[in-house]
């Protein structure tokens, strides 16, 4: 069974919205999607209400209440209330009437309000209540510039699931992403960042040739790539904020697939100097190369286990590709998965339990979860096909971005880790490739 | 039809060995360049370096490859041969060799695939006479399609390597 749930943007909202993206391009699509696989499990009922806006000045662009509810709805934990079906306005706790929402089933309800800060800031105050205990769980102020509302409203939805579900929320944290856009052969290719949904496109880097493989550093300042800039590929690390950068390898062959360290020091990449593809570790403070692997096979995308300890990487040394673990010192690998003919680039979650990976069958490619913590190795697929690739891990494990295709174009979805709950990002126009999930932000 | 063809190979024999004798005996005094024309008949080769864009053999300039593979299929021995000859010719002659793969399958292991198949057209290049340090391998992976439909009529002609000459 398949529930499509179409939620429309205001008008207003759009404007500004296109109006802010620091590209040209405009955005495709006004109508974020969600899909719903399974209506009947137990997605948490919740109520946001329209956050109230005193003494607030203009009334703010951005509806808080809109995105915190969008947020909640994409993680595939909690369905939101429809808008329209929130028919009371409560903006205080002691203004809910509880047996109106206890009727409706509803398990938990968010009141809030916005107002002046004072020098171009808005304070937003709200809180959240468990309907059938008609309990405050909690309350919490949180101030921002106007200008960066939504923001502001990712940190509510992120205070929201903590609270409710235990686990750090991951609303407010950025993606990063390739586009390409124009008809060769002037095509513009396009490193950029966005919110995690997909709003306030920056462009990072534009070229003339290919970008791909964008990872971020775990401070969340920089950016290492691949450029094709030379005529053959090369990897940078570019701070974002101010757009210096530096070239890490541009050896003979391939430089790809960089990834950083969980502590930033070191730089896994591939390189095939020495003949084929195989995966190095570059302390980057040295620039000095250890070898990991040494194989005639393909050996690439290599990612680092949450501990630092190992590096779980993409080989064809049995055939077809299949993912691999080796030691970050350098040593034998050991196979990790035996399920599907093809499996590649895996995005590992915090915890070190699941691992994400293209899964690939006869000439269909989805995203596979492999959930190494019940011991046995139980792999689930998360999309539908036919050509997935590039699975990200969100900072809490919680949800899966992904690229897919529609006709010649690529597009981005997020997906929660059980595959349950599915979302085109809205983004700028064009080929859409490659997203990578941020690390948690810093207040 | 035999004996004309036959008039015109032998016209681009002599500017062939005519060009070929420039490139190694460039001090050579100007006279001199004539006379080793006639001295060293059919030596230089059968092609000149206008055949690249004649000789139907040599315009053909893509190899093609079946999934996920890098072994050259038998059709296109004689296009190997070819460039290999006019690349053991011409040793001033250099070559680009950039691999492809279609969209199936991650970005960076295309990468890989697409510069296993350079490397696969390479070593048949010289195995059949060219010289390594004439060729260099690059591979675009599935950066670049030349046709972006999902199904294998298009994904056919995306697994392939390109022979692109930096200098003919």
């Amino acid at each position: 069974m398949r529930i499509t749930t179409c939620l429309h943007w205001p008008a207003t909202l759009l404007l500004a919205l296109v109006a802010g993206a620091a590209s040209a391009q405009g955005l495709t699509g006004d109508v974020p999607t969600i899909d719903i696989k399974d209506g009947k499990v137990s997605a948490l009922p919740i109520i946001i209400v329209l956050f109230a806006a005193e003494n607030a000045g203009l009334p703010p662009e951005t509806d808080v209440a809109d995105v915190v509810r969008m947020d909640l709805n994409r993680s595939g934990q909690f369905r939101a209330l429809p808008k329209n079906d929130v028919v009371e306005f409560p903006s205080r706790g002691s203004e809910i009437k509880f047996p109106t929402w206890n009727l409706l089933k509803q398990a938990y309800i968010t009141v809030g309000r916005v107002s002046d800060a004072g020098g171009g800031a808005l304070r937003v105050e709200f809180e959240l209540y468990d309907v059938a205990r008609q309990e405050r769980l909690f309350g919490l102020a949180i101030t921002g510039q106007r200008s960066d509302l939504r923001s502001v409203a990712h940190q509510v939805a992120d205070a929201i699931y903590e609270k409710i579900l235990n686990v750090r929320g991951a609303f407010w944290t950025r993606v990063a992403y390739v586009t390409s856009t124009g008809v060769a052969p002037n095509l513009q290719y396009s490193l950029m960042v966005a919110d995690s949904d997909g709003y306030n496109p920056q462009v990072v880097v534009r070229s003339r040739e290919p970008l791909l493989s964008p990872a971020w550093s775990p401070d969340g300042k920089k950016l290492a790539y691949v450029s094709f800039e030379r005529g053959d590929s090369a990897i940078y690390i570019q701070e974002i904020a101010t757009g210096s950068r530096q070239l890490i390898s541009n050896r003979k062959g391939i430089n790809g697939a960089p990834a950083f360290s969980p502590d930033g020091s070191r730089l896994a990449l591939t390189l095939s100097y020495v003949g084929n593809p195989e995966i190095f570790v570059m302390d980057l403070g040295s620039k000095a190369l250890t070898r990991l692997t040494n194989h005639f096979a393909i050996d690439t995308e290599a990612t680092w286990t949450p501990d630092g300890q190992s590096l779980i990487f993409t080989s064809d040394r049995s055939g077809k590709p299949q993912l691999y673990q080796v030691p970050a010192t350098g040593g034998d690998a050991a196979r990790v998965t035996f399920q599907g003919e093809y499996n590649a680039r895996a995005s590992i979650s915090f915890d070190g339990n699941k691992i994400a990976m293209a899964q690939g069958s006869g000439n269909v490619y989805r995203i596979a979860v492999l959930d190494r913590s019940r011991g046995g190795g139980q792999v689930s697929s998360v999309s539908p096909g036919s050509v997935d690739e590039s699975p990200s891990f969100a900072p809490n494990g919680s949800m899966l971005l992904y690229a897919a295709t529609e006709g010649p174009k690529g597009v981005l979805y997020a997906v929660s880790a059980d595959g349950r709950v599915r979302q085109r990002l809205v983004l700028a126009d064009g080929d859409v490739r490659e997203p990578a999930w941020g690390p948690f932000r810093q207040r | 039809m035999n004996h004309p063809i036959r008039v015109a190979i032998a016209a681009l024999l002599c500017v062939g060995v005519a060009a070929c004798a420039k490139k190694v005996k460039p001090t050579d005094k100007p006279t001199e360049p004539a006379r080793s024309t006639h001295a060293e008949p059919a030596k230089g080769g059968k092609y000149t370096r206008d055949s690249l864009e004649t000789d139907p053999c040599l315009r053909q300039r893509v190899v093609y490859f079946d999934f996920d593979k890098s072994e050259i299929k038998g059709e296109f021995q004689a296009q190997i041969a070819c460039h290999a000859e006019y690349l053991r010719q011409f040793p001033d002659a250099r070559v680009s060799l950039e691999g492809n793969a279609d969209e199936r399958g991650t970005r960076e292991y295309n990468l890989g695939l697409g510069e296993r198949r350079g490397n696969a057209v390479q070593s048949a290049l010289v195995a059949a006479g060219a010289g390594s340090s004439q060729l260099n391998v690059v591979s675009y992976g599935e950066e670049r399609p030349v046709c972006k439909e999902h199904g294998e009529s298009c994904w056919s002609k995306n697994r392939r390597v390109e022979i692109v000459y930096t200098v003919k």
